[in-house]
């Protein structure tokens, strides 16, 4: 398993990173602010207009280390790719098995139930500590329509049903969510998802989340050899990295929606980390993304217990773990892909 | 000896590389996952190696007392479908060829080290045209040469790995996991799941759509 190595966040505008021998030496206004050793990283993630020297960029694309640009605002621009991709014969699986419809079927149910049963997970915890016998009564509901979703998934003959499923349970999932904010709850009130823009709080952290995580997956992916662009569960659509968000489907409850409430609940994010458009988009601004980002490191290192590989592992690499199992089922290793549990 | 095959590039049997070799006699699974798998994890024991060779390849050529030293020297055998690196190959005075390997860590039980090194003086042999009796094997921890005698018998294991990994590849599948005590000391130990997958195997994958009580 590859190392769970610090990610290095660059926001500050203008600033050059580039490589003096080991150390990654970082470059504001002609002075160095900071310089790392290169193995104490595992990626670079750059917001804007951050410069990176040819020779860092060799360099990380020959230790395997990822490089991401996002927008200033956290969206995802452009990743590092390095020459070595990995096993050719992966590839021909994974398209292999979006030619067989049975197949595609098989994985996207597990897939979903891997979803349904994290979400029902974070549900039932939120309603044992819920902050009023209404919002207990509204999250338990809403985990008893995942639990009859879960069961009635082995039956759907087709692809698209399994996508409604999904789609409703989600449905639930979300009008259930602002039982799960038991803090600050005035300033933040969940309406109902929001994305391009986000239109409230809960919904640009969210975003915000969903974006690091689906870049995770993504590298978690080209870290094995798989093709992020060729999902099985979401339907492809040139550009669009639809494995990585099949992947990130079993891990948005636990990795990303947890970290929010969690954040929100115990106050660590706070109304002021957000700026508020003219029109109604709502983004987290540069302090807001410097707390998230840091506790977010912080959640990255913390362990959950794998429930295949009956081992702590770092947070971190959940996804590095399902991408290497998923790589596993394609080729034939293991006879079904094993979702990951939330416990 | 001399060579008689031409190469192709459409040839079905591309060369083996002499490290596949040994680590095929480690674990046929290591060897796939290394080889078929494309996959590769540094760890310790890795990066100690990397250093240590990095060290044996620093420079091209060098004399030493009226030895000439190759470092990193390119090595082929047609007649076996081989090719590798050699870390040391010494030119004694009267321009026979020794082949050292160094090692990072002590000497190991299993012969795939004296397998590699045999492999080489094969690939010597054939590219020189000489006979090569003896090698040695430099251990970085103990910093002592042991001398490896190439006999008939590991001549043929040489032979007989190099058709069993040109199988192997031909095939293109893992083997399944050996989960012993060659695992503990693997580098591809999280990569493999070892374990996991044979408990996998054993009992199935856990059935995702059942649900626990609330």
């Amino acid at each position: 398993m590859t190392e769970l190595l610090n990610t290095l966040y660059v926001q500050t505008q203008g600033s050059y990173l580039r490589l003096e021998h080991d150390t990654l030496k970082l470059d504001i206004e002609g002075k160095t602010a900071a310089q790392i050793p290169l193995h104490h990283l595992g990626g670079l993630v750059v917001f804007g207009n951050v410069l990176l020297s040819p020779f860092l960029l060799h360099r990380c694309a020959e230790d395997g280390r990822s490089v991401v640009w996002l927008s200033q605002n956290g969206r995802f621009k452009a990743r590092l790719s390095a020459p070595t991709s990995g096993n050719v014969l992966l590839r021909r699986a994974q398209h292999a098995t979006l030619d067989c419809p049975e197949r595609t079927l098989q994985l996207a149910r597990r897939m979903v139930a891997g979803k349904l049963q994290n979400a029902r997970t974070v549900l039932l915890r939120a309603a044992r500590e819920a902050s009023s016998p209404e919002s207990e009564g509204t999250l338990r509901g809403a985990a008893a329509l995942h639990a009859q979703a879960i069961l009635g998934l082995p039956r759907l003959r087709y692809l698209d049903e399994v996508r409604g499923a999904e789609g409703d349970a989600a449905g639930a999932y979300f009008a259930a969510f602002n039982a799960m904010i038991r803090t600050q709850k005035a300033d933040f009130t969940f309406t109902g998802r929001s994305r391009r823009p986000p239109r409230d709080r809960v919904n640009a952290l969210l975003s915000f989340l969903y974006g690091m995580l689906r870049n995770e997956c993504a590298s978690a992916l080209e870290g094995v050899g798989l093709d992020p662009q060729v999902g099985f569960l979401h339907a492809l659509r040139p550009g669009r990295p639809t494995l990585a968000l099949d992947l990130m489907e079993e891990l948005r409850a636990p990795l990303a929606d947890r970290f929010a409430l969690t954040l929100i609940n115990l106050g660590q994010i706070k109304p002021q980390d957000f700026t508020s458009r003219p029109g109604g988009a709502v983004e987290l601004n540069e302090t807001g993304r410097k707390t998230v980002i840091t506790a977010y490191q912080k959640r990255k290192q913390e362990t959950l217990t794998h429930p295949l590989l009956k081992k702590p592992v770092p947070v971190g690499l959940i996804p590095h773990v399902q991408a290497r199992l998923l790589a596993r089922h394609l080729r034939g290793d293991l006879l079904e892909y094993p979702p990951f549990f939330y416990r | 000896m001399t060579t008689t095959k031409t190469p192709s590039p459409s040839s079905p049997d591309d060369p083996v590389p002499i490290s596949a070799l040994q680590h095929y006699l480690y674990c046929p699974r290591q060897c796939a996952l290394i080889h078929v798998e494309q996959t590769f994890e540094e760890n310790l024991y890795t990066l100690r190696g990397r250093r240590v060779h990095e060290q044996a390849h620093e420079s091209g050529g060098e004399v030493v007392a009226g030895v000439r030293l190759e470092r990193a020297l390119p090595l082929y055998s047609e007649s076996l479908g081989l090719i590798g690196k050699a870390d040391v190959v010494e030119f004694l005075p009267d321009g026979a060829p020794y082949p050292v390997e160094y090692k990072a860590g002590a000497r190991k039980k299993r012969n795939a080290d004296d397998v590699q090194l045999c492999a080489q003086a094969m690939c010597l042999e054939e590219m020189l045209g000489v006979s090569i009796p003896e090698g040695s094997l430099f251990y970085d921890r103990s910093k002592r040469r042991r001398v490896v005698a190439f006999t008939e018998a590991l001549r043929e294991t040489v032979q007989s790995a190099v058709q069993r990994v040109r199988e192997l590849f031909e095939e293109a599948t893992l083997p399944a996991p050996p989960a012993d005590e060659r695992c503990k000391a693997c580098s591809l130990l999280d990569a493999c799941m070892p374990y996991e997958v044979q408990h996998l195997h054993q009992r199935g994958v856990p059935d995702p759509f059942t649900v626990e009580d609330a």
